[in-house]
């Protein structure tokens, strides 16, 4: 079977699971939603067929994996946020056509060399740093959730820092393709471009107030860094420069102070001062609000879970103006729709969308290991293990392995930029495919 | 570069890995402990799309039922009490914001059918796979509506408690304590729950002070004491003793209670019954003395002291009675030199009991010498109207031998037809009565009580009163509140 008609065959069996999901929305959930529920499987089926004819003109070679991988991880994001809230599904399907198009832009417009990106490097770089520099502008910028990440312009919202993270991945893969040697050879001067780059991770940090993205960005820098030049020292040394100047911010900056507390210590068992409004309250009902209830939302899904669209998201409360209805989950559609997930889906499914994950990473990997030029090395290799790195810490957050961040999870999360943002990685990893697997005629 | 790629790809597969470790222990070993937390909305939330069962009184009157609210697709049962503040106590109430309390937390698993009937499991299980609701069981219980009413009426305005009881079978007809609130307010406005004019401080209406307050039992511990003295063969009705107005004990004069009429009067001779017939403390002084604390402490085990007096409302709205040590429960491992006997023959001493232990005494010396189990459940019914659980009558245990107990009725029906209960006496029928007049350290302020049964030959109801805070005594406060409660279950309207 060719590697194309493999991919056709997995996105059916995609397409089947889509309506299995959004049928048992429809059933659990009848009297919210409609029949039209059924059509979004329909739609989206045919989307992904558009995908797929691309990638059949443009990347025949490429890894017949990942385009169905990427489509169940959408297809469960979306039927999650349809079961939350049926308007956001519609404008994440909007989102959904807009990243396929720029998806078959990409492939079609590098399909022959994308290689030639390489030479634009600097480019990327500068752009990279605009685009992270763009939320800290007044009036551009605004702090959602204690975290300046978000640009507005007019009605639009955008993260910046998601097309960001492409950008310094193409710079990097440039970048340590051509100085990987003198790197390698560990001279003191050669240290200058890390030091920058820490130095801007740590700008970042300050300026974004956000430990995860600077996390983020200084992770994939590292793990590159090591692939170009072989030496774990090098990751170590930075790794320590991190960790230093993530205290060091930790001990001055306050936001910064207090993820880590509420990271610690979510529960308290007497009042502590609460920032939010002044009061004096256990801090479970005040700053760790957001990270105890989602943690509430994923331990009561057990080990089967509660079933797309019985799960517990809300409940009404009584006030002097009649009633109203509640959220028991913060923003449950962008950064906790992992805690919504494992509520309805419980642990065989959570687990089973994690190894998707990781399917996805290990295709992504297997297609840096079978590229036969630097460039393409590091590319497919940064792009996989920020698309790993991003998943670690907004899941990790969740699940108190690491202080949370309120960033999206790769293609699952509501969110047009993110859904772009991560179809373009897609794009990148089956043209890298597509080239280490086409035959050598010249 | 193959080899760190490779070593990358271990990197990035071990701390995705971690996820689902971690998702492991939150969905598993921390789960349950998550559940119990107080915050935890969704733990509560997902227990109202559970249409509870309601809870009915003996004669089918609701006491707790549903109203359907939707949310955001879901439907959610909320909780209303049609009876307000008349039951408050003992069925409490189930909300999101306070959890639960009283007997709708207690039976929290038959309300919800998340009890271990075999029957109930099927149900479930088949509602489940249906997407049907899950509907929880019902319970109707024991308790009297009419008889309650009366209860709650003459404790209006007053602080105190009143238990009602058959002492045959146990079942309770009235749990009444007051102040009380009203369980709709609990949800949404609970700053709303005061008792303002409470003659009582704290006024605390969410405590049931039938089963989970504590007060000195004054003169109705004497029962107690005679049951002792007269069970372990130390004395005998007829045993004589010499009255001069006190008892001495430690070198120092102990008085009798101040009469109703007058000052402290003193007796000359009287006999151990006349000593309860006219509650004197100095005869109960030197029954103390002589059969020492030890005695009294093993008999007052033996009616349920020490122990969470049963009723199916949760263990931590039960107190058991006893002697108390700076707050604390507490029995003397050496009662001789510990304890005062003189003055815990009597009543005073450090003694804390609830009203519903003082209706389990007067009730077991109704029932011959035998303690029933008290119980307010009478049957649990599933959704489609089969009874799954019936509750029979439980024998704690025997008291005392049966001659003991008919010594005891005879000087309890004396003590009301011509003594200090006099009030509580019902024209045509005999009552075995025990009046009490505890001092609580303020001078003039006393805690009341009335602990009887009626009709003494064949009782079928027994009654324990207690008031907080009066300036009069058991007999003219407390007695003529149960003369009331015997008259209404005796009275042929209530027996249904």
């Amino acid at each position: 079977m060719s590697l194309r008609n493999r991919e056709l065959l997995n996105l059916v069996v995609v397409g089947t699971l889509t309506a299995l999901g959004f049928a048992s929305v429809y059933i659990a959930r009848q009297s919210v939603v409609s029949t039209a529920s059924l059509s979004y499987a329909a739609f989206f089926f045919a989307l992904y067929l558009v995908a797929h004819l691309v990638a059949r003109y443009a990347v025949p070679y490429a890894d017949p994996y990942l385009l169905p991988m990427a489509a169940l991880l959408t297809a469960i994001g979306l039927t999650e946020i349809y079961r939350i809230h049926p308007g956001d599904a519609f404008r994440q399907g909007v989102w959904i056509i807009i990243a396929v198009a720029v998806f078959a832009g990409t492939l079609i417009g590098l399909r022959r060399d994308y290689r030639r990106l390489e030479s634009y490097k600097y480019i990327f770089g500068l752009t990279a740093i605009g685009l992270l520099v763009l939320p800290a502008l007044p009036g551009l910028g605004t702090t959602v959730n204690g975290a300046r990440l978000w640009i507005h312009v007019g009605s639009l919202q955008f993260q910046p820092g998601e097309i960001a993270k492409l950008c310094l991945i193409v710079f990097l893969a440039g970048y340590l393709r051509e100085k990987r040697e003198v790197l390698a050879q560990g001279r003191l001067k050669d240290f200058g471009p890390l030091l920058v780059i820490w130095g801007g991770a740590m700008l970042v940090l300050v300026e974004t107030n956000d430990l995860g993205s600077a996390l983020l960005y200084f992770g994939i820098f590292l793990a590159m860094l090591y692939v170009a030049t072989g030496r774990l020292l090098y990751t170590a040394i930075g790794l320590s420069l991190f960790l230093g100047g993530s205290y060091f911010v930790y001990t001055r900056v306050a936001h910064v102070h207090d993820r880590v507390t509420i990271w610690l210590h979510p529960w308290t068992t007497q009042p502590v001062y609460c920032p939010l409004n002044g009061h004096m309250v256990l801090r479970q009902y005040c700053q760790s609000d957001q990270l105890v209830k989602s943690l509430y939302s994923v331990s009561n899904g057990g080990f089967g879970g509660t079933g797309f669209g019985k799960g517990t998201f809300e409940t009404v409360v009584q006030t002097p103006h009649g009633e109203r209805s509640v959220q028991l989950i913060p923003y449950v559609n962008t950064d906790f729709i992992y805690s919504a997930l494992a509520q309805e889906l419980g642990l065989i499914g959570i687990s089973a969308l994690l190894l998707v994950f990781m399917l996805f990473v290990a295709r992504g990997m297997r297609i840096a290991l079978l590229a036969d030029d630097g460039f393409s090395k590091l590319a497919a290799a940064g792009l996989t293990f920020g698309f790993a790195l991003q998943t670690f810490i907004i899941v990790g957050g969740i699940l108190r392995i690491i202080p949370l961040t309120g960033i999206t999870l790769p293609f699952v999360s509501y969110g047009g930029s993110s859904v772009v943002a991560n179809f373009v990685l897609l794009a990148g990893l089956l043209l890298v495919s597509n080239r280490a697997n086409a035959p050598r005629d010249a | 570069m193959n080899r760190q790629v490779t070593k990358l790809a271990v990197a990035s597969l071990i701390l995705l890995s971690a996820l689902i470790v971690a998702t492991t222990y939150w969905q598993t070993w921390a789960s349950a402990g998550l559940a119990e937390k107080q915050d935890n909305a969704i733990q509560r939330v997902a227990q109202f799309r559970i249409k509870r069962g309601v809870i009915r009184a003996a004669d089918g009157t609701l006491l707790a039922t549903n109203v359907r609210r939707k949310a955001g697709g879901q439907t959610l049962y909320f909780r209303r009490y049609p009876t307000r503040g008349l039951f408050a106590q003992l069925v409490g109430y189930s909300t999101q914001v306070r959890s639960r309390a009283g007997l709708e937390e207690s039976e929290n698993a038959y309300l919800t059918s998340s009890n271990a009937n075999l029957g109930t499991i099927l149900n479930k299980t088949l509602d489940k796979i249906k997407g049907v609701t899950i509907t929880g069981n019902d319970l109707i219980l024991s308790v009297r509506p009419r008889i309650q009413r009366l209860a709650m009426s003459q404790l209006a305005g007053k602080c105190g408690a009143a238990v009602v009881m058959n002492p045959k079978t146990g079942k309770v007809y009235a749990l009444a304590s007051q102040p009380t609130y009203d369980p709709n307010l609990v949800e949404n406005h609970f700053n709303l729950i005061k008792a303002p004019g409470a003659p009582c401080h704290p006024a605390a209406p969410l405590l049931n002070r039938a089963t989970d307050g504590l007060f000195t039992p004054g003169s109705t511990f004497k029962v107690v004491t005679a049951t002792a003295a007269l069970n372990a063969h130390k004395f005998t009705p007829e045993s004589t003793f010499y009255d001069p107005g006190y008892c001495v004990e430690y070198g120092k004069q102990v008085s009798n209670a101040a009469s109703p009429d007058g000052p402290v009067e003193s007796f000359g001779h009287p006999t151990l019954a006349e000593g309860l017939q006219h509650s004197i403390n100095s005869v109960f002084c030197n029954v103390g003395k002589a059969i020492g604390a030890g005695l009294i402490l093993d008999y007052m085990k033996k009616f349920g002291f020490y122990k969470d007096p049963p009723l199916e409302t949760p263990a931590n709205e039960r107190t058991p009675s006893g002697l108390y040590h700076g707050g604390r429960l507490f029995f003397p491992p050496h009662p001789a030199t510990q304890v005062d006997p003189g003055r815990l023959a009597f009543g005073q001493e450090t003694l804390a009991v609830t009203p519903l232990q003082m209706a389990m005494v007067a009730s077991t010396i109704a029932k011959r010498g035998v303690a029933m189990n008290p119980q307010v459940l009478d049957r649990v019914v599933d959704s489609g109207g089969k009874t799954i659980v019936r509750v029979h009558p439980k024998e704690l245990r025997r008291v005392m031998s049966r001659q003991t107990a008919d010594e005891i009725t005879s000087m309890m029906v004396a003590a009301v037809n011509d003594g200090t209960g006099s009030a509580a006496a019902i024209p045509g029928i005999s009552v075995a009565g025990k009046t009490g007049t505890a001092e609580t350290g303020t001078s003039g302020i006393n805690t009341t009580w009335f602990i009887c049964f009626a009709p003494a030959e064949n009782p079928k109801v027994a009654v324990a009163v207690t008031l907080e805070n009066q300036t009069g005594f058991g007999g003219t406060t407390a007695a003529p509140i149960a003369k009331l409660l015997m008259q209404a279950v005796l009275s042929p309207r209530s027996n249904k």
